[in-house]
């Protein structure tokens, strides 16, 4: 049974519709940035990029930047290294708890992100931590490592034991199986797991709202200015921020492919 | 080589392990036992009086919830019907432009949802994108459309699209040719197809997809704050507003009890059957 080629090319522009419907309210956010009015209302009259100028000029942007590039550096770290431990855990080795950790693993995923921070405000309160952009990390953490652990996991899952087996009946120690053969084979999930951390630390606003004490991200700044009324400054920022995604992923994507390129002609 | 890898196992586990429990279980914990507190206490040292769980079930907090659950399950039904021709085109039809789709759709998910949202408020404001160009081509404007019950709803399903369309293509993608071939052989139509054929064998993406959608919905907020304005007042919302203008932790803790039990009962139950060595491919 063949879907027919009309009922085909109907689904194509659907899908070119959903993805359309996916970015039309990034398209007003990127005019809302370049029109010269302080007051916004389409049609716009007249294009300016001024903003982008005292944006980047600002100090408070500058200091927002930092803390966000900072919380999102460690947490991208952090989340690869245990979830590379995490993946191998949960896709490779047999052990007694394997199931229960499976979905260990899954629940933070599911759970509110808003009731989360502020869970994890009171815990920090109760401890005696007082909250900065440190204990943010902490925070994006229990959200992103289970989520580098799945990605990571999935090419584990691919994963040929005997390969491991087979460094160790040469004579490899469990350390040098890790360096020589594990890590190497799960790298590109490895540095595909540290890019998601990134952009979703990057992107991130329920978790931080709590947790950063007096410091402040770049989207929990934004919501505090959506909130509190229009500024012209909130579309400006807020392009500089998908900007900066959307070039990490690029370069993120480029280099996949580049490696998967190299690969095949090494291979051939 | 069992027994290393048992060791093994168990060790590699240990680093997620033993943080989920400090920075996830632990702080849970902790809310279940602030919850039990009297009033406006900030130190679980006190004698546990229940009295909040008084409050939110004779002070009309049940509304809110109300409000909360169903419009997840509104969005939910929603996303299903709207997801469906997509999902199935990924899994049977389109070849190269589902890999395009998903990059796109994947690629959504980095924008902060607050600048998303934003934007549709850029979009569907009195002066914004739709309403300013219908002015500017007719000549009449219309009030903005935002700040009611529907567009909340509308914004729910476009912020959680993704969580119901991969698993929706992963569920259709298991359903077997062959069968799908039998059942048109033997004269049944495209709705009898999708009524016996297609519907219970993707079962299990249909599940994980509505779950997910259905729990992340729930627990939402920025949704309602930017979309919906004073409209509706939604659990995760009133859980902010006790801790923070309210300075009520018992009280905030017990509303967020009754959120964590309601999405945490749902989300074991479907964790529980899923089986994930199967869904995520081990050979």
């Amino acid at each position: 049974m063949r879907t027919s080629r009309l009922m085909g090319w109907l689904l194509v522009a659907y899908g070119c519709a959903v993805l359309a419907f996916l970015y039309l309210p990034l398209v007003s956010v990127g005019l809302a940035s370049i029109s010269k009015a302080r007051y916004l209302t389409f049609p716009i009259r007249r294009y300016a990029y001024d903003w982008y100028g005292e944006a980047l000029a600002s100090d408070t942007v500058r200091d927002l930047l930092l803390v966000s590039l900072k919380v999102a550096g460690i947490v991208t770290v952090l989340s690869m290294v245990i979830g590379f431990l995490g993946a191998l855990a949960f896709a490779r080795y047999s052990w007694r708890f394997r199931k229960a950790y499976q979905k260990l693993i899954l629940l933070p995923i599911f759970f509110p992100q808003t009731v989360l921070g502020l869970a994890l405000l009171m815990w920090f309160n109760t401890v005696g931590i007082i909250p900065s952009w440190k204990t943010a990390v902490v925070a994006h953490l229990v959200w992103i490592a289970p989520i580098a652990t799945l990605v990571i996991s999935i090419r584990a899952y691919s994963f040929d034991p005997a390969l491991e087996e087979a460094a160790r009946d040469m004579g490899a120690t469990t350390w040098d199986t890790l360096r020589e053969v594990t890590i190497p084979l799960l790298m590109p999930g490895v540095i595909s797991a540290g890019l998601f951390a990134f952009l979703l630390s990057w992107g991130n606003f329920p978790l931080s709202l709590f947790t950063t004490g007096a410091d402040s991200t770049l989207p929990e700044w934004l919501y505090a200015k959506m909130v509190s009324g229009y500024s012209p400054l909130v579309p400006t920022v807020g392009i500089l921020t998908v900007g900066t995604s959307a070039v990490l992923l690029a370069l993120g994507l480029t280099a996949a492919l580049i490696f998967k390129r190299a690969r095949a002609a090494r291979n051939a | 080589m069992q027994r290393r890898d048992r060791q093994l196992g168990l060790l590699y586990a240990l680093p997620i392990g033993v943080f989920l429990a400090v920075a996830f279980l632990a702080p849970i914990l902790l809310v279940a036992a602030f919850s039990t507190m009297p009033p406006k206490v900030f130190s679980i040292w006190n004698m546990p009086d229940f009295s909040a769980y008084y409050t939110v079930i004779t002070q009309g907090y049940w509304k809110t919830v109300a409000w909360s659950l169903g419009m997840s399950m509104a969005a939910t039904l929603i996303l299903f019907v709207v997801c469906w021709p997509l999902a199935y085109g990924m899994a049977k039809v389109f070849g190269r432009f589902s890999l395009v789709l998903t990059i796109g759709v994947v690629m959504t998910l980095f924008v902060s949802e607050n600048i998303r949202l934003f934007g549709w408020v850029l979009t569907l404001m009195k002066g914004g994108l739709v309403e300013g160009y219908i002015r500017a081509w007719t000549g009449t404007g219309f009030d903005g459309l935002l700040y009611n019950v529907p567009v909340i709803v509308f914004g729910l399903c476009y912020v959680y699209l993704p969580f119901m369309l991969f698993p929706l293509a992963q569920g259709i993608a298991m359903v077997p040719e062959d069968a799908r071939a039998a059942a048109f052989d033997l004269g049944a139509t495209r709705w009898q197809i999708f009524r016996e054929i297609e519907l219970p064998l993707a079962m299990p993406g249909i599940l994980v997809g509505s779950l997910l959608t259905f729990v992340l919905a729930a627990g939402a907020l920025a949704e309602t704050k930017l979309l919906g304005g004073q409209a509706v007042i939604v659990i995760a919302e009133e859980v902010e507003t006790a801790f923070t203008y309210g300075q009520n932790w018992p009280l905030g803790a017990a509303l967020a009890m009754v959120l964590i039990v309601i999405v945490g009962g749902i989300a074991i139950w479907g964790i529980g059957r899923a089986d994930l060595d199967r869904m995520m491919g081990r050979r």
